[in-house]
């Protein structure tokens, strides 16, 4: 079992996050919106090999935060808080 | 040199001193061009170029594979072959795919051991129940060999479920396809291997494509850890690597990668002649014809190209499948492994040419594509030879999550696997 660390509680076991997304996928604004820019937002992602930047969500206490971490090694490279721009969803 | 596998040849071969087999399929060096090259030697890569040989008289092909083919997805999959989707253009596909494994060990002289032993998936509630019976009559109206099954018929078929009065996953009935079944992963890539290469295809290993030629707006070739090789068309199927090499190619895919694990007994006597999926417990479950217990369930929750696997999600696995089978905590775990599949938000697979002309795609299967490899070979096979879409991939294009137009199976039939 792998800790993830909540920048609320500590560290804490990996069963209660959840991810919620990639990191700076910032949702269309504005009238004309094309259906190619909402399908890039809405489905369409990085999925990186290796460093990724990513939004997750401790259940428990229900805080968000970014969280970097290698997606090959599952090494943990930094949380932050994430900017308002940030939020996924 | 004995190049027809028979009971015949076994046997001459046997007095022979077995001295006259020849390797299953050539491995020459990759050539500089060719008509079409396709990236991935999993079970989709290689069924599409032997349907290339086979379907379109195409045989200046190579398939390229950075490691051994068989070696991704298709050579750790548990195996489960069936076709009872919920959409009809679904249907259209898996039963296309179905048909072909029928008639697969004959047509390609290779034995895949297509074991048609019936599944059942399990109802626990009254709801569920309901649901079933919707499933069972959309599926025999797009003519799938669907039944709804009562309790008893799942006692007949399951004696050693746990249908304790206490059982914490009772059982009220379930869906039944008795067409369905497993095969042998390692021999359908083999096979088709054998077959392709027999036909003129140049099957390539340790081959990793590091990017793509691109002139004039168009993919030309690929760079690879063994030279440049060109070629008019380019297909992928490459699995939970499409994101990596999309990013190469200049665009993004629908895709999530995940790791889906999976797990084997020590093998015992005849237990279980079914496959069994709990959607309640999350466990699928079989017996192979070595006697292991094979199992499998979620994706791992975490986003991952680790192949390997983390401990809650075998934890789950395993304590649901105690639940289902309470005599099975016997049994001790030989191995366990996992494999990175490519995750799309409506679980349909994506076929068609990518965003890059000349590139075209085969992938978006997640956790359940070994069940579709002879159909999706044959629809990518005709895709790089015509360059048109086949009427039955048509609805799979990229072009959906545009349009809207998705066909979300995991709501449709509930089945991930
Ligand atoms: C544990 C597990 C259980 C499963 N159970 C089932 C099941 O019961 N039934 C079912 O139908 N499906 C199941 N699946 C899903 C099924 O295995 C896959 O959908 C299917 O095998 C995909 O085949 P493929 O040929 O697309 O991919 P793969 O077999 O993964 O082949 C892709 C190949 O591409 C190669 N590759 C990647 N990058 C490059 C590169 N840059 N250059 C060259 N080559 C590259 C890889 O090495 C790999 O060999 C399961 C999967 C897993 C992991
Ligand atoms: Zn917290």
């Amino acid at each position: 079992m792998q800790l993830f660390p909540c920048p609320f509680c500590g560290p804490r076991p990996e069963t209660e996050f959840h991810y919620n997304g990639e990191a700076g996928n910032i949702r269309p604004d504005g009238a004309q919106v094309s259906a190619e820019c909402w399908a890039g937002y809405l489905y369409e992602r990085s999925n990186p090999k290796g460093a990724a930047r990513e939004i997750w969500v401790h259940a428990t206490c229900q805080e968000f935060f970014v969280m970097e971490r290698d997606t090959v090694t599952h090494q943990l490279a930094a949380t932050q808080t994430p900017g308002f721009a940030e939020h996924a969803e | 040199m004995t190049r027809r596998y028979s009971a015949l040849s076994l046997f001459r071969e046997g007095l022979a001193n077995q001295t006259g087999w020849e390797p299953a399929w050539r491995s020459p060096q990759p050539r500089k061009t060719y008509d079409v090259i396709v990236i991935g030697g999993g079970g989709h890569g290689l069924s599409t170029v032997y349907y290339l040989a086979r379907n379109h008289g195409i045989t200046n092909v190579a398939v390229l594979e950075k490691g051994w083919i068989g070696g991704g997805n298709t050579g750790r999959n548990t195996t489960v072959v069936r076709s009872n989707y919920y959409y009809p253009e679904s249907v259209a596909l898996y039963g296309l795919a179905h048909r072909l494994y029928e008639n697969l060990s004959g047509e390609i002289n290779y034995n895949v051991m297509l074991s048609q032993r019936g599944m059942v998936t399990l109802c626990h509630s009254v709801a569920e129940m309901e649901i079933a019976a919707r499933l069972v009559n959309a599926m025999q109206i797009n003519g799938t060999d669907a039944e709804l099954f009562s309790v008893e018929d799942v006692r007949r078929v399951l004696p050693n479920y746990n249908f304790a009065p206490d059982a914490r996953f009772p059982v009220l009935g379930g869906v039944w396809q008795g067409r369905a079944g497993t095969a042998r992963h390692d021999a359908v890539a083999w096979g088709y291997a054998r077959a392709a290469s027999r036909l003129g295809v140049d099957i390539i290993q340790n081959c990793e494509i590091t990017d793509f030629i691109i002139e004039g707006g168009r993919c030309r070739g690929v760079e690879t850890t063994r030279g440049a090789i060109r070629a008019n068309r380019i297909g992928m199927a490459v699995a939970g690597h499409s994101s990596v090499l999309a990013a190469k190619a200049g665009f993004r895919l629908p895709i999530n990668s995940y790791a889906l694990q999976a797990c084997v007994s020590e093998p015992v006597k005849p237990v279980l002649d079914t496959v069994v999926l709990s959607p309640g417990t999350g466990v699928y479950v079989s017996q192979s014809d070595k006697g292991e217990i094979v199992l499998g369930g979620a994706l791992d929750r975490v986003p991952s190209y680790g192949q390997r696997g983390n401990l809650p999600t075998l934890e789950s696995v395993i304590a649901g499948l105690l639940e289902m089978f309470p005599s099975f905590g016997q049994l001790k775990l030989m191995r366990q492994w996992a494999g990175i599949v490519d995750v799309v938000p409506d679980s349909s697979p994506i076929i068609g040419e990518s965003p890059l002309p000349g590139l075209f795609l085969n992938c978006g299967w997640g956790t359940g594509g070994f069940k579709a490899i002879p159909a999706g070979g044959t629809l990518l096979a005709h895709l790089l030879a015509t360059g048109r879409h086949h009427d039955i991939s048509r609805p799979f294009d990229l072009d959906r999550f545009t349009t809207g137009r998705l066909l979300d199976e995991a709501a449709g039939s509930g089945i991930a696997h």
